[in-house]
């Protein structure tokens, strides 16, 4: 734990949150709360919902039953509430998903001025700032394809910091990531952990979780089955399921 | 026989001017509706799409020639009266803009859904996302297409001379009357279309293989 995030106010509840795709249920009655500053690891095997649990919080997916919370805004569905609420939450995508045909501070600036209304300077001098803090301010004028996937991603976290969130959601950063570029990524979410972000990291990377995580929360089946501090959670998980989890996956790192 | 010289070429000539006009017009004004129904082919309320996808059907399911037909005595029954050209030019669009539409439809949904998705975490509404995001990426995959379907109307204005438009093709149908050398006359009108088709079509594929290889 890098700083403790007790005494925070809440920023994003999630309470008895349903989530079908057709007859498949994605989400069973999850209920979370994050305060602010918090950091929280979400794992578990494919297919568990961990991925879809953090696109409900944004709106990019839509929830059956349940309630959303995001800074005080509940998420009724109305582009009211799903604009305030994607002001204030950022979002890391597994595939960068950076806009090929724009170069990287282009791929900064935009949403600021279209979003916010910031002034063109206003918004190249706020992209610059985040490319810097990601380290990566000398590839500012190249585009997305000329870069590695490790710079790519970074971007894409700059990207998402230049809207000034208040949280960030992380959907498997660095799994399309090769392995020598893995650390380049945890390094900077690291860096953004220290500076006191919340944040909800879906992830495999057991390292990342015990050196920031507040809260681990492992998934399984669309439902939370443990939820511990990491130390807690690496050193004597409760269920027999997290305990086959880590198994596997601690045996591959 | 008659020789063909200066004044037949330069009819020739006038004929040529005609089609590339009527080309740029069915183009242009086909892009502009086109943009729309594509746009409306993607949107998330059913009756449009429902519309749109009737209208690409009807004007893909008939043939240019009907179209025109269609459209220049159809005007014409509404009691408005317009000269050949503007009937033309509106057959021309409608045509266009619904082949252009579905071609466009179909990049808008090969843009990957993962780009939608990065514009809407950003916050970006629907104009900005598919003006900045979606459409420069959807009108890159569809250039080969788009080229194509240009090659397809450039030829396709040939069709215009049935309602009176003296194009390159009806031109050189006068003159092969006037001269009876049908045989020359058809074979340079053939060459004229080929010089402004071909560069397009050979620019079409030359751009198809840059992209499969940028994709690789």
């Amino acid at each position: 734990m890098l700083n403790s995030a007790k005494d925070q106010p809440t920023l994003i509840s999630l309470e008895d949150v349903q989530k079908w795709y057709g007859a498949f249920h994605a989400l069973k009655s999850i209920s979370l709360s994050v305060r602010k500053g918090e950091k929280i690891v979400l794992c578990g095997p494919s297919g568990s919902g961990k991925s879809t649990l953090i696109r409900c919080i944004n709106a990019l997916e839509t929830i059956e039953e349940g309630k959303i919370v995001v800074e005080g805004q509940v998420l009724d569905g109305s582009t009211k509430s799903i604009d305030a609420i994607r002001r204030e939450v950022g979002m890391v995508f597994q595939s960068f998903n950076l806009f090929p045909h724009m170069t990287v501070l282009q791929n900064c600036t935009l949403a600021p001025m279209r979003v916010r209304g910031t002034s063109h300077t206003d918004a190249e001098r706020l992209a610059r700032k985040y490319l810097e803090r990601v380290r990566i301010l000398d590839q500012a004028e190249k585009y997305p394809a000329q870069l590695s996937g490790g710079q790519q991603q970074r971007v894409a976290i700059a990207r998402a910091l230049c809207m000034e969130p208040k949280v960030m959601l992380f959907d498997e950063p660095t799994s399309a990531l090769d392995p020598e570029m893995v650390k380049e990524v945890l390094d900077t979410m690291i860096g953004l952990a220290r500076d006191g972000m919340t944040m909800i990291c879906v992830t495999h990377e057991m390292g990342f979780a015990r050196q920031v995580a507040d809260r681990v929360i492992f998934m399984a089946s669309g439902e939370i089955v443990e939820e511990a501090e990491p130390e807690v959670f690496f050193k004597s998980p409760k269920h027999q399921r997290t305990k086959t989890f880590l198994g596997e996956i601690l045996a591959h790192h | 026989m008659g020789p063909i010289g200066e004044n037949e070429f330069f009819f020739l000539m006038q004929g040529l001017k005609w089609t590339v006009l009527l080309a740029i017009v069915g183009f242009i004004g086909g892009g502009i509706f086109g943009i729309l129904i594509a746009l409306l082919r993607t949107s998330k309320t059913k009756v449009a799409r429902r519309i749109t996808a009737g209208y690409i059907g009807v004007f893909q399911g008939t043939p240019l020639l009907m179209q025109l037909f269609v459209v220049y005595y159809g005007v014409a029954l509404l009691g408005i009266e317009v000269n050949a050209w503007i009937a033309v030019a509106i057959a021309f669009t409608l045509h266009a803009s619904a082949f252009l539409g579905e071609i466009w439809r179909g990049s808008i949904e090969a843009v990957p859904k993962g780009q939608t998705e990065a514009a809407n975490a950003l916050g970006l509404h629907y104009v900005s996302r598919m003006k900045d995001v979606i459409l420069p990426q959807a009108l890159k995959i569809s250039m080969p297409a788009t080229i194509g379907f240009l090659v397809q109307l450039i030829k396709g204005t040939s069709l215009a001379a049935i309602v009176g438009f003296i194009e390159l093709t009806r031109a050189g149908q006068i003159i092969s009357n006037q001269t009876y050398r049908p045989l020359l006359v058809f074979g340079i009108v053939g060459a004229i279309y080929f010089i402004i088709c071909w560069p397009l079509s050979h620019a079409g594929s030359g751009l198809e293989k840059r992209m499969a290889k940028a994709a690789r």
